[in-house]
């Protein structure tokens, strides 16, 4: 994203196509391990040194499946993408196939997930 | 009168960063396949089952996460080889995860006024984090 430039909404509307969402997806996935990692890794210095109950509280959000189904995506699509990148930045004679690069992240990608999306629905239900 | 602001070429902070960046990427990737095929290894003595290999590899701490139906890590960080693992996963990821959030704070807010406000404070928090997630590691050695 240029310096200087608010893009605002209109920047979620730029016709940069499938690279460009995987660019958007990319921080948003990092975000999200961010947050996930850095409450982790503060309610595990809680609950280790007994501070109060809100590492107990985390701890029940982080068990539950719905967040468990948003922490894979953010880690699988982030490793995945930013492989797609390294590998593309290493070999650049590479990007002219930059789209189809696009779609064997993706074909690795669905089939991963929807199996661990499976597995952690069918664990919620049969352990409720 | 605004002027976009351009790198310098050469090697200077955003071009050691850049780099980093996919080092450490590749270094993550690369110390979750050999945690996990080293659970593997050392687990197949006592019969391990792939989920316990997976919780050990990727989540091994035994003050976070501790109801699942897996059991047994609360000595996976009573080791040399565990602990130096982490160390390295901690390192390589909060400061890729620090880099990543300054280039993406520096993306929207530019060479302003807060810019160095906002590099002290991303910096403080990677050091802060640094030091939680390295004290949890050895205070869990037990």
């Amino acid at each position: 994203m240029a310096y200087g430039k608010y893009t605002g909404f209109k920047g979620w509307l730029y016709k940069g196509s499938t690279p460009y969402y995987g660019f958007a997806l990319h921080r948003l996935t990092a975000m999200g391990i961010i947050l996930f990692v850095g409450i982790h890794v503060a309610a595990s210095f809680s609950m280790q040194q007994a501070l109060g109950t809100w590492g107990t509280t985390i701890n029940i959000i982080y068990e539950s499946w719905w967040f468990q189904i948003f922490v894979v995506f953010c880690v699988l699509f982030h490793t995945l993408n930013g492989m797609r990148v390294v590998i593309l930045d290493i070999w650049p004679k590479l990007i002219k196939y930059s789209r189809e690069a696009v779609y064997l992240e993706w074909a690795i990608f669905i089939p991963i997930y929807a199996l661990t999306v499976f597995l952690i629905i069918n664990g919620a239900l049969s352990a409720g | 009168m605004r002027h976009r602001y351009v790198p310098q070429r050469g090697i200077n902070l955003d071009y050691l960063m850049w780099l980093f960046t996919r080092i450490s990427g590749l270094g993550i990737v690369f110390l979750a396949l050999i945690g996990l095929a080293s659970a593997m290894y050392m687990g197949a003595r006592m019969q391990m089952d792939l989920p316990t290999g997976l919780r050990w590899t990727f989540l091994p701490n035994p003050n976070h996460v501790i109801n699942s139906n897996i059991p047994d890590v609360t000595l996976g960080w009573a080791n040399a080889f565990w602990q130096i693992m982490q160390y390295l996963i901690v390192f390589f990821a909060f400061t890729h995860a620090a880099n990543g959030i300054r280039m993406i704070t520096e993306d929207y807010v530019g060479h302003t006024f807060w810019q160095p406000f906002l590099r002290a404070f991303i910096a403080l928090l990677w050091i802060g984090m640094l030091i939680v997630g390295i004290y949890v590691i050895l205070g869990s050695a037990y």
